[in-house]
């Protein structure tokens, strides 16, 4: 009550305030470096990849005055737009031949709408020998598609800095001449199946794991621990061995002459090979096996601490075998059985190496995509369009799990 | 103690500048990476090409593989980091890269002159000097099968390669819509001298994969010129598309029982190209023009039967190989690769065949 309490209690708070607060930035120090890390090497490389999937300034900046002077036209009143967009365009396809950049440019507006590239090449090919319009008849002279409005208009949608065309693309979508955004051609159709596609074998895969890894698991939390630590070698061996020896491995025992094959063969079960690699059966076999440790050791985790005592209770209250496992054991095991589901599913999604090697054309999962994109169409917009959504996908599928199993169940070993 | 500590230093800068000057040397020693197709290929040009060159330069050859396409060197062009001085690119490549500025141009005056003495121009073979690649050799893209596979009867026309009734099994084409888009047409009927006309309508293009589609179930697509022969061997295919030579180097070399079809043949030339920013440019021109001497493509065939691109080396080519040659005479129906009609279609055939493959 005396002002002296009061002064120190002020003075009691504020070092103690101080202290915590010296506490704080010595605890941050520590882990500076590892933000630093995370940032440089995670973060700042997935806002590039996110940045690229909607800026590309390739037509804005190669044809900027035809794109300007096609503002002015209206696609709904007349099909293609006045002379001055044909004068504009000749100008700067005559500049980009000289800079070798149309070529680019042809590129990024053929993403757009297939078959541009050659027509754009094509005509400024020609128009580099004319001095003179009126260019509105030259062009369709050239190329009666000139006259089209879908050409027209694909250049002013490509003509801003940002595009959304890239998302678009990615979920089989596009825009009409009239800015709706629409269904791709059947033809041209692939990702959403391709999604689809992706998710099924990896819930394929991750079916398979569960039911080969459980009683594997429950095998290995039950034996003496001598015997369950051999035994947990022959698990954890595979595991440490690279992917590629693991997938190739699968070559030489399903190909036509293969291990496999030849055995059946030899034993009379078969008269003719079987088709066991370059399709799906393969890919899921090969995947399975790979995968099948990020399935067992979380089980395995979780088996060891299930008191065995619940299970027995349940036995001398009069439950069947499968009772007890069913309505006692198994609840218990569930949080193992949700992790091990969660590993395996997310790196399944990802998979690449082992279908390229191992499926044939129509089981090649998104991430062929993304890398076909990358190196071979050089479409790179597009492939971080697909690699965005793979990412959002994998986080919202992470938020449910989250949500309704807890994240702190995930144990491995 | 301060002397100790002058000679660490002096010690340390030593030790340094030895390292410097081993560094500068390492990289104005000259040595070029040379990017092929590899395999039974690469091989070829090592023998006939690189070791010439490097004992007559001392200039270092380092041999990449890649399995063709414009995407590497453009990936490398596009980010500042080039690592390849030389690539061995075919026709349509060649005009598309130069197109794109991805290649140095090269100055046609400036090629050895044939061994005969005829100027470089008037040597190669007519559209085989572009401004930004020089030709070496031209190969033949033909298909090839098993003699063990068919006891009754063996292929012999492009028709037999998608008649699943008459020739059962599985097989092997190139994950490509070159050379297939036109095989398909040619089986399906049309005359080699029209397959590009009707390829340029879409019409055409659908026929084309209409008649690719009676075969999908059935193939299994190769990425890289060495797979064809090893799928034939290991069983898994009873034909494939093939790279002639690879089928030569298979037969003389490992003394396997395949056998060409000569019916429905592409050739496409290879060219040297250098990548614009390279580190060596001229090394690398110096091997360009070094390995397309009159000798060194002649010498080419001793390894594999490619036609050399230079007249004056075909009178260097020993007679035996003269068959193998694309350019010699066989029976069935020939064509040369349209490259400048696909360097302007190949963006669009590249993703309507992506598509009809993932469907």
């Amino acid at each position: 009550m005396t002002p002296t309490s009061t002064i120190n209690s002020a003075n009691l708070k504020s070092q103690l305030k101080r202290a915590e607060r010296r506490h704080l930035i010595r605890s941050y120090n520590l882990i500076l470096p590892l933000f630093a890390f995370i940032l440089i090497s995670f973060l700042i490389p997935l806002g590039i990849v996110f940045y690229n999937s909607i800026y590309d300034p390739q037509v804005a900046t190669g044809l900027p005055k035809t794109v300007e002077s096609l503002k002015d036209w209206d696609v709904r009143s007349t099909p293609y737009p006045s002379e001055n967009s044909f004068a504009a365009l000749a100008a700067e396809m005559k500049t980009a031949s000289d800079n070798q950049t149309a070529s680019g440019i042809a590129s990024r507006l053929n993403y757009e709408g297939s078959g541009l590239r050659t027509l754009f090449m094509k005509t400024s090919r020609e128009v580099e020998d004319v001095d003179d319009g009126p260019w509105q008849e030259k062009f369709i002279a050239i190329d009666k598609n000139w006259a089209q409005p879908e050409i027209w208009s694909v250049i002013r949608q490509t003509g801003s800095f940002y595009t959304s065309g890239y998302y678009l693309k990615a979920l089989d979508m596009q825009r009409d001449p009239f800015d709706n955004i629409e269904k791709q051609p059947a033809d041209a159709r692939i990702y959403i199946d391709v999604f689809a596609r992706t998710l099924f074998i990896s819930g394929l895969v991750t079916v398979f794991c569960f039911l080969l890894g459980y009683p594997i698991a429950y095998l290995l939390s039950k034996l003496p621990a001598r015997t369950s630590n051999l035994l947990m070698i022959f698990v954890l061996l595979p595991f440490w061995t690279s992917m590629l020896v693991r997938t190739t491995a699968w070559i030489v025992l399903l190909q036509k002459g293969g291990v496999i094959n030849s055995t059946l063969l030899s034993l009379g079960l078969i008269s003719e090979p079987l088709d066991l690699m370059f399709n799906r059966f393969g890919v899921v076999v090969a995947m399975t096996h790979i995968l099948l440790p990020f399935m067992i050791l979380p089980l395995f985790s979780v088996m060891k601490s299930v008191p065995s005592t619940y299970v027995r209770a349940a036995r001398s209250l009069g439950a069947s075998p499968w009772t007890a496992f069913w309505k006692i054991y198994f609840p218990q095991s569930m949080p193992g059985v949700s992790a091990g589901g969660l590993l395996v599913f997310i790196l399944a999604i990802g998979y690449y190496i082992t279908p390229t090697l191992l499926g044939g054309a129509g089981d090649q999962m998104i991430s062929y995509f993304i890398a076909d994109n990358l190196s071979r169409s050089l479409n790179w917009g597009l492939a971080s369009a697909l690699g965005c959504i793979l990412l959002a996908g994998i986080l919202v599928f992470y938020s449910f799990y989250e949500k309704y199993v807890g994240v702190s169940n995930v144990k491995l070993g | 103690m301060k002397t100790f500590k002058a000679k660490k230093l002096t010690l340390a800068l030593t030790i340094s500048a030895g390292l410097v000057t081993t560094l500068c040397t390492n990289a104005s020693a000259a040595e070029i990476v040379v990017a092929s197709w590899g395999g039974a290929y690469s091989q070829a040009q090592t023998e006939a090409m690189v070791k010439p060159f490097t004992a007559k330069t001392g200039t270092k050859v380092l041999m990449a593989d890649y399995n063709g396409g414009l995407a590497e060197m453009r990936a490398q062009v596009k980010t500042g980091n080039v690592k390849w001085d030389v690539v061995d690119v075919e026709l349509a490549e060649a005009l598309r890269g130069c197109d794109e500025g991805l290649f140095e141009k090269i100055d046609r005056s400036k090629l050895p002159a044939g061994a005969d003495g005829s100027p470089a121009k008037d040597d190669f073979y007519k559209g085989l000097l572009t401004t930004c690649a020089v030709a070496t050799i031209s190969y033949a893209n033909v298909y090839a099968y098993d003699k063990t596979k068919f006891s009754t009867g063996a292929p012999t026309t492009l028709e037999d390669f998608f008649d699943l009734k008459k020739f059962p099994g599985k097989r092997s084409l190139k994950k490509s819509p070159t050379v297939a888009l036109e095989w398909a047409l040619m089986a399906d009927g049309v005359p080699v001298e029209k397959v590009y006309e009707v390829l340029s309508t879409p019409a055409g293009v659908d026929q084309a994969f209409k008649k690719l589609d009676t075969i999908k179930s059935s193939v299994v697509w190769w990425t890289a010129g060495a797979q064809p022969p090893q799928l034939l061997a290991s069983g898994e295919v009873a034909l494939a598309a093939v790279y002639h030579g690879r089928i030569y180097d298979a037969v003389h070399k490992d003394n396997k029982p395949f056998a060409i079809v000569w019916d429905g043949q592409i050739d496409t030339p290879d060219l040297f190209a250098v990548v614009k920013g390279s580190q060596n440019t001229q090394a690398a021109l110096d091997f360009v023009h070094s390995a397309t001497s009159t000798k060194s493509l002649a010498d080419m065939t001793k390894y594999l039967p490619y036609s050399p691109a230079r007249k004056s080396s075909m009178k260097l080519v020993d007679e035996k190989i003269i068959p193998w040659l694309p350019s010699s005479p066989h029976a069935g129906r020939s064509m040369v690769l349209n490259a400048g009609w696909w360097s302007d279609h190949a963006d669009e055939l590249n993703q309507r065949f992506a598509n009809w493959l993932a469907k």
